[in-house]
């Protein structure tokens, strides 16, 4: 039956694990709809044929509905409009939200072409190779403008924005190749922007990283006289350190858990913050990003608003390095307590 | 209404012929002129908006390169999209029908601002002639949409394009001022609220959803041409800009508009239906009433374009119920129209055959509204063809057809002419078919997952690509049929009679073609429109 429908409704296939759901509500709304709309359009063809004008003269009765028309006409489509509502909502939650054990790649997109980034290495181009059977949570953002990340046989999709990350996640169900399309217009070359999920099995793709990473550790090990001044490096986490020295970054945020002009990045990734606007909020790559783009947005509670934005100095990759420098930096004891206050009070009156 | 309403039945002098020099027709204020004129303007937009269409169907007769190339391609549907939404739609009912019809319907001499009337027609046809200026010079490739921040860094020329909007916008904001003043303030003796009838309903809740709204679009695509000449940060990330913001707020205007397509729309099937099934609207309140529900909530509905945009799970929600109220307001009115048939006496002409295209396509197209509304079944179908096949149905389908049903309807009392059923009803056949033909493909396409705004796309969708441009071809041919019949009757129909479609509709209380100050004696009203039950006083007079 559900090969039956999704065939009759030219749906692809269901390679990911939220796909079949999707696809059985989908199932049940259009198959309710095009009863409902049967029911209305062939009450109409009935009334065309049996009381269709028979002389010039004839004369029709004055009918007003009753409450109990009015009330049925409001309530009927309400109830399945409603339920469609709830059951779409759950599902869209469950899309909206990462499982905790995920693995993380990195998502960017330029016009025009997707490039990966696995922590740790490697960097790939238009092709996402991913194990299956293991969920995969897709840190995007975009260099230019907005792009869409649509995998037809997953049934996601999800606008990949400049300046900020968003995220998306599926776990594909089979080993196989699934085609990536950018679905949000993007210029010139917009229909050609696509690339491949490659799903392998789980033990395939531990070799394959392992293979990779080797790869690039050898090509920097003889790489002594690169080109470029300083070598691009597999590990973002190591990456990210660089870059948080060369840009100063850890002048005003230590990693060490003592205090200091800025809070600090030791177990900052997942602590649930105060805002000195009085919200509280859990700081996650989104947050994280969105700080150093725009640090005045949301200020956490006791430190001044001091931070410069990084707008425009750190591209799509540099920003995801640092933003993984910080995710590891853990200590044994987790901590989730809001940060204290600056060690010392900022120069102010400038 | 009394017989005191009722003219010579064939008066001397019309407001067609009481002066006929070219300079009566560009500095006239009678209203009835100025609708003729944006029924012109209008039928000229949605044939270039229409050949627009059949272009982009031609070239994807096969993946790749076809007939042109992706620029141009780019470029065109946009064009598309504006000359259909700015220049056909949105004014098409309201400015055309409207225009020719409230006076005539609430019993007035003319709207409550004649100038101003005259001034909405200059404003439009300055919009357009600075649009298609743009278009020749550099066209605009962002899509109707002028999405940020690639609108703000397009190399082509997108300013004139939006300027051209924003000065339409404004011809769109005093034909809103004009009917809503016009309708509290000229009403005829006798004429209740609850006695107006549904066409003057539906421009009422449209003309409060174009004076509200529109301000927001000129102010966003002003913004948008500020960003984009002299570089502001405004949308654009890059310059410290939120490109999402660009999206709430050109929704905020862009989905109420699909309501300042759709309500006048619904208020021509009211009329109509009443009068070929020679029968009261059945449940005249509740469909006046969910007019207004629907230019209210419509406002609360933006954020269903933006579920996939990085918008909260918790804003997604709540925007995914508000617009499910839209399809509950609607099927009321879906309701009231079938039970309106109930007991009638249908007579099947060609604007009926309309009306039988609209229901079929608010029905269908409102039940796929429905879906796409389901938040998690949006996430698939979200910018891909299944989008694009429903807002086709439902917004294109439903207002065209209403609007080919009016301009059957009106046609004998704007013109005082009559065109052949015969081919009226084979044209109809033909566009409903062609509708059909061109967008149930596209519903597939999109389920298969073809991203719009493709110009190559992959090979598997070329069949479904395929059969939708034949479809297109099909839609032409009925259009083109059209404009050659009604064509043929201006020049050579016959007379049309004072009221051939036995109408109680107070439009044709007037004589046919009406006059230029539409009544002789101010009409004085004394019961409802649609009366269909008592006889008809004016066949007493």
């Amino acid at each position: 039956m559900n090969e039956f429908l999704r065939r009759l409704l030219f749906l692809p296939e269901q390679a990911s694990s939220v796909a079949p759901g999707i696809d059985h509500l989908h199932y049940f709304v259009i198959i309710t709809t095009m009863l409902m709309s049967a029911v209305v359009g062939w009450t109409a063809l009935g009334f065309f044929i049996r009381f269709r004008r028979r002389s010039e003269i004839e004369t029709t009765p004055r009918i007003e509905p009753g409450w109990k028309f009015e009330t049925l006409a409001v309530g009927l489509p309400l109830i399945f409009f409603l339920a469609w509502f709830w059951m779409g909502f759950h599902a869209y939650i469950r899309l909206a939200t990462p499982p905790p054990n995920s693995m993380e790649v990195y998502v960017m997109a330029k016009q025009w072409m997707w490039k990966f980034s696995y922590p740790g290495g490697p960097n790939a181009i238009s092709t996402l190779h991913v194990p299956a059977r293991r969920p995969v949570k897709l840190l995007m953002t975009s260099r230019d403008v907005i792009h869409s990340f649509f995998v037809p046989s997953f049934r996601i999709k999800q606008d990949v924005l400049p300046g900020r990350y968003t995220q998306t996640w599926f776990e594909a169900v089979e080993p196989g190749r699934y085609q990536i399309l950018c679905a949000e217009f993007c210029g010139t070359d917009h229909s050609n922007m696509r690339g491949e999920v490659v799903a392998m099995r789980p033990e395939d793709f531990d070799a394959w990283l392992n293979e990779q990473r080797r790869g690039l550790t050898n090509r920097q090990d003889m790489a002594a006289s690169a080109q470029e001044p300083v070598p691009p490096l597999t590990d973002m986490v190591e990456q990210g350190r660089r870059l948080a020295v060369a840009f100063a970054c850890v002048k005003c945020h230590t990693i060490d858990g003592s205090p200091h002009i800025g809070p600090t990045w030791l177990d900052l990734y997942h602590r649930q913050e105060r805002l000195a606007n009085g919200d509280t909020v859990e700081v996650d790559e989104g947050y994280i990003t969105e700080s150093m783009m725009d640090p005045r947005a949301k200020v956490v509670a006791g430190f001044n608003p001091v931070m410069p934005t990084f707008q425009g100095r750190l591209d799509g990759p540099d920003t995801a390095a640092i933003v993984e420098y910080i995710k590891s930096l853990r200590s044994e004891r987790i901590n989730p307590t809001p940060s204290g206050g600056p060690a010392y009070e900022p120069i102010r009156g400038r | 209404m009394s017989q005191s309403a009722v003219v010579s039945r064939r008066a001397g002098k019309n407001y067609l012929n009481v002066e006929t020099s070219v300079k009566s027709w560009l500095l006239t204020r009678d209203h009835k002129r100025i609708g003729l004129m944006f029924l012109v303007l209008n039928v000229g937009a949605l044939f270039v908006g229409g050949v627009f269409a059949l272009l982009l169907r031609f070239e994807h007769l096969s993946p790749g390169p076809t007939i042109m190339d992706a620029i141009t391609y780019n470029r065109l549907f946009t064009l598309h999209g504006v000359v259909m939404v700015w220049l056909f739609m949105i004014p098409a009912i309201p400015s055309a029908f409207g225009n020719f019809l409230v006076p005539l319907m609430i019993g007035a001499e003319d709207v409550a601002f004649p100038r101003l009337n005259l001034a909405s027609v200059y404003l439009y046809v300055a919009g357009a002639l600075i649009a298609l200026w743009g278009m020749f010079h550099g066209g605009a490739d962002t899509g109707w949409t002028f999405y940020t921040p690639y609108s703000s860094m397009t190399p082509t020329k997108v300013v004139p394009i939006l300027i051209g909007v924003f000065i339409i916008g404004f011809s769109t904001i005093v034909t809103g001022i004009n009917f809503i003043v016009t309708i509290h303030t000229l009403r005829a003796k006798g004429l209740t609220w609850m006695r107006m009838p549904l066409f003057v309903w539906a421009i009422y809740g449209t003309s409060i959803i174009q004076v509200l709204a529109t301000p927001v679009l000129g102010l966003v695509l002003l913004l948008i041409a500020l960003e984009h000449s002299l570089g502001l940060g405004i949308f654009d990330a890059a310059r410290g800009g939120d490109p999402v913001l660009f999206q709430h707020l050109f929704w905020f205007y862009s989905h109420p508009a699909v309501y300042i397509m759709v309500l006048p729309a619904m208020g021509v099937v009211s009329e109509v239906i009443a009068c070929f099934a020679r029968k009261n609207p059945f449940g005249y309140k509740a469909i006046a009433y969910s007019s207004l529900g629907i230019a209210f909530v419509g406002f609360f509905t933006w954020g269903h374009h933006m579920f996939v945009s990085g918008q909260s799970t918790f804003d997604a929600g709540a925007f995914a119920v508000l617009s499910m109220l839209v399809g509950v307001f609607t099927a009321i009115k879906v309701f009231n129209w079938v039970a309106t048939l109930y007991k009638g006496s249908i007579q099947f002409r060609t604007p009926f055959a309309y009306i039988c295209g609209f229901l079929y396509f608010i029905v269908f197209g409102g039940m796929t509204g429905v879906a796409v509304a389901t938040v998690s079944l949006d996430v698939h179908w979200h910018d891909t063809y299944f989008v694009v096949a429903h807002f086709h149905f439902i917004m294109v389908g439903a207002t065209l057809m209403a609007f080919l049903a009016a301009l059957h309807y009106w046609f004998p009392k704007m013109f005082g002419k009559m065109y052949n059923e015969g081919w009226g009803l084979v044209s109809a056949v033909l566009i409903i078919l062609g509708f059909n033909a061109t967008f149930i493909p596209q519903f597939w396409l999109g389920n298969f997952g073809m991203p719009r705004r493709y110009y190559n796309y992959p090979e598997r969708f070329q069949w479904l690509h395929v059969a939708s441009t034949a479809g297109s071809t099909l839609l032409f041919f009925g259009f083109m049929i059209i404009l050659i019949y009604l064509f043929i009757a201006l020049r050579f129909g016959r007379r049309a009679e004072w009221n051939p479609w036995g109408s109680r509709g107070f439009e044709w209380r007037t004589a046919t073609p009406p006059p230029t100050h539409n009544f002789d004696q101010a009409p004085v009203f004394t019961h409802g429109p649609h009366e269909y039950h008592e006889p008809h006083e004016v066949d007493l007079a």
